[in-house]
């Protein structure tokens, strides 16, 4: 689903991603952690092509970015640190506005579904700007799977949620999983993402330092591993 | 899984218009909801405009000879700072909670971002024109109300809106962008200012048609010539 090759990405002079490999099969459920601007973000961000590679290559599902970015967008769904929703609309009018973007044929129907999966039904016809933050990141969430995405590109999801928000979060992240469909997410919850994660890749020095199988480890080893790859 | 990369047949290429089309259309939509919400983009345009013309004719007391000729460079200062406001505001929607990245995120050709948000800027900006014209030929008993006129008003808009919606979200990415916008807009768009205030002139003062049909074809010239660069660029502004 995902194949990057050697992506360096730099602001400025300074390289945020050095020669970072990065592979994800079909179905998968990769969490990346790291330290505070060990560059997850940045990763996502490229995958999502909201951000160009310095150098590189980075293939989604066939797709070649930046080249056919374009068709790589419509299989892609993003939640990222910022929730991408207009607060003069309302939850239902925000998710009617990305739905007919992504071009969803049955909105209606999808955005009571998504709604209602994110905790929001009751609250549709309230102005996002009056939501809180966890319920700004609930419709964040719900706007990002939206479309049925095959690829869930998530940063920090968690972010803001209450710890029944934060549960839905998980059962949906396993429910898309069992669809077959891929995600990648990065998080600082270490406990929470080797429970939900196929596969936990360790973002340090602007590469994966580290790549650990489900199964590969047992509990409370991830986090003894993480700080041994993140302090050197 | 999304298949079939290099669909070209007329069946791929039509829906593919259409797919276009609906972010288009989506984006002006979803901006006339969001204005009919806050009402804050037409009301500061507006307030603005209103200010500027009531000052510029109490301040100058001018008769209605002088009235004439400065009414031209009155209305175009008029629309072009009230302009900025409205392009500042509309780019400000999208920054606020991340909603440009949410926007770079449909997939279809940026130029559909781009043309989304020229109609609705351009909607805004006739909306305030069609409000101060005749609200400027009643208090300053002058008759603005010219087909030609209107015709120039709507070209040297379209020329405004094209370029400031590039420029603008050019600008939304600094701290210091409700400045830097018209610092950035005014020197490129002067050519377009120029040639609408030449060619208002010409109308009010009732010229011949050939005395300003030269300004007219600048006009429309410099229209199309800041549509082509602003489709261009558009994409390599908005991405880092
Ligand atoms: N737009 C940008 N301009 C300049 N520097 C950036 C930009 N985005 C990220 N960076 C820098 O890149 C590094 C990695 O950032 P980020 O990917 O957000 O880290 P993470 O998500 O792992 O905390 C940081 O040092 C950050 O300052
Ligand atoms: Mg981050």
């Amino acid at each position: 689903m995902i194949e990057v090759r050697n992506l360096v990405k730099a602001f400025g002079v300074m390289p945020v991603l050095r020669g970072l490999n990065f592979r994800v099969a079909e179905g998968e459920f990769v969490a990346v952690v790291g330290p505070n601007g060990a560059g997850k973000t940045t990763l996502l961000r490229i995958l999502a092509s909201l951000t160009r590679p310095t150098m590189g290559e980075v293939t989604l599902a066939g797709y070649r970015l930046p080249a056919q970015a374009e068709a790589a967008r419509k299989i892609v769904g993003v939640v990222s640190h910022q929730p991408m929703l207009y607060g003069d609309l309302t939850a239902d009018q925000n998710l009617r506005f990305f739905g007919r973007i992504y071009g969803v044929v049955d909105l209606g129907d999808r955005i009571a579904e998504v709604l209602s999966i994110v905790g929001l039904r009751a609250r549709r016809n309230d102005l996002v700007r009056k939501y809180s933050r966890g319920m700004q990141q609930r419709l964040a969430i719900g706007r990002g799977i939206l479309h049925r995405p095959e690829l869930l590109l998530f940063d920090e999801p968690h972010t803001g949620l209450d710890p029944d928000a934060a549960d839905m979060l998980d059962n949906l992240l396993e429910k898309v999983t069992r669809e077959g469909r891929t995600v990648v997410m990065t998080s600082h919850d270490l406990t929470r993402t080797a429970k939900l994660a196929s596969r936990v890749d360790i973002l340090s020095g602007g590469k994966i330092a580290r790549s650990l199988k489900r199964g590969e480890l047992k509990p409370g080893e991830l986090s003894k591993l993480y700080y041994e790859v993140t302090r050197g | 899984m999304a298949e079939g990369v290099g669909a070209v047949s007329g069946v791929g290429r039509r829906s593919a218009l259409v797919g276009y089309l609906r972010v288009v259309g989506a984006i002006v939509s979803k901006d006339i909801a969001a204005e009919l919400r806050s009402r804050e983009l037409l009301g500061s345009m507006l307030i603005f405009s209103l200010l500027v013309i009531l000052i510029f004719n109490f301040a100058l007391e001018l008769d209605l000879r002088t009235r004439q000729t400065v009414t031209a460079g009155v209305l175009w200062v008029t629309f072009a700072f009230a302009g900025t406001l409205g392009l500042n505001r509309s780019m400000a929607i999208e920054k606020d909670r991340g909603c440009l990245d949410g926007l770079l995120l449909a997939p279809v050709d940026r130029s559909a971002l781009y043309f989304g948000k020229v109609f609705s800027n351009l909607l805004f900006m006739l909306i305030v024109e069609a409000i101060i014209l005749p609200l400027y030929s009643l208090l300053y008993n002058v008759n603005l109300l010219h087909p030609g006129l209107i015709g120039v008003v709507l070209l040297g808009s379209i020329g405004y809106v094209v370029i400031g919606t590039l420029l603008s979200a050019m600008a939304i990415q600094a701290r210091t962008r409700d400045i830097l916008l018209p610092i950035l807009l005014f020197p490129v768009v002067l050519p377009v200012l120029v040639a609408a205030v030449k060619a208002t002139t010409g109308i009010l003062e009732g010229l011949p048609f050939e005395e300003y049909q030269a300004w007219l074809s600048l006009l429309i010239a410099y229209d199309g010539i800041f549509l082509g660069v602003a489709i261009v660029l558009f994409d390599y502004v908005v991405e880092e």
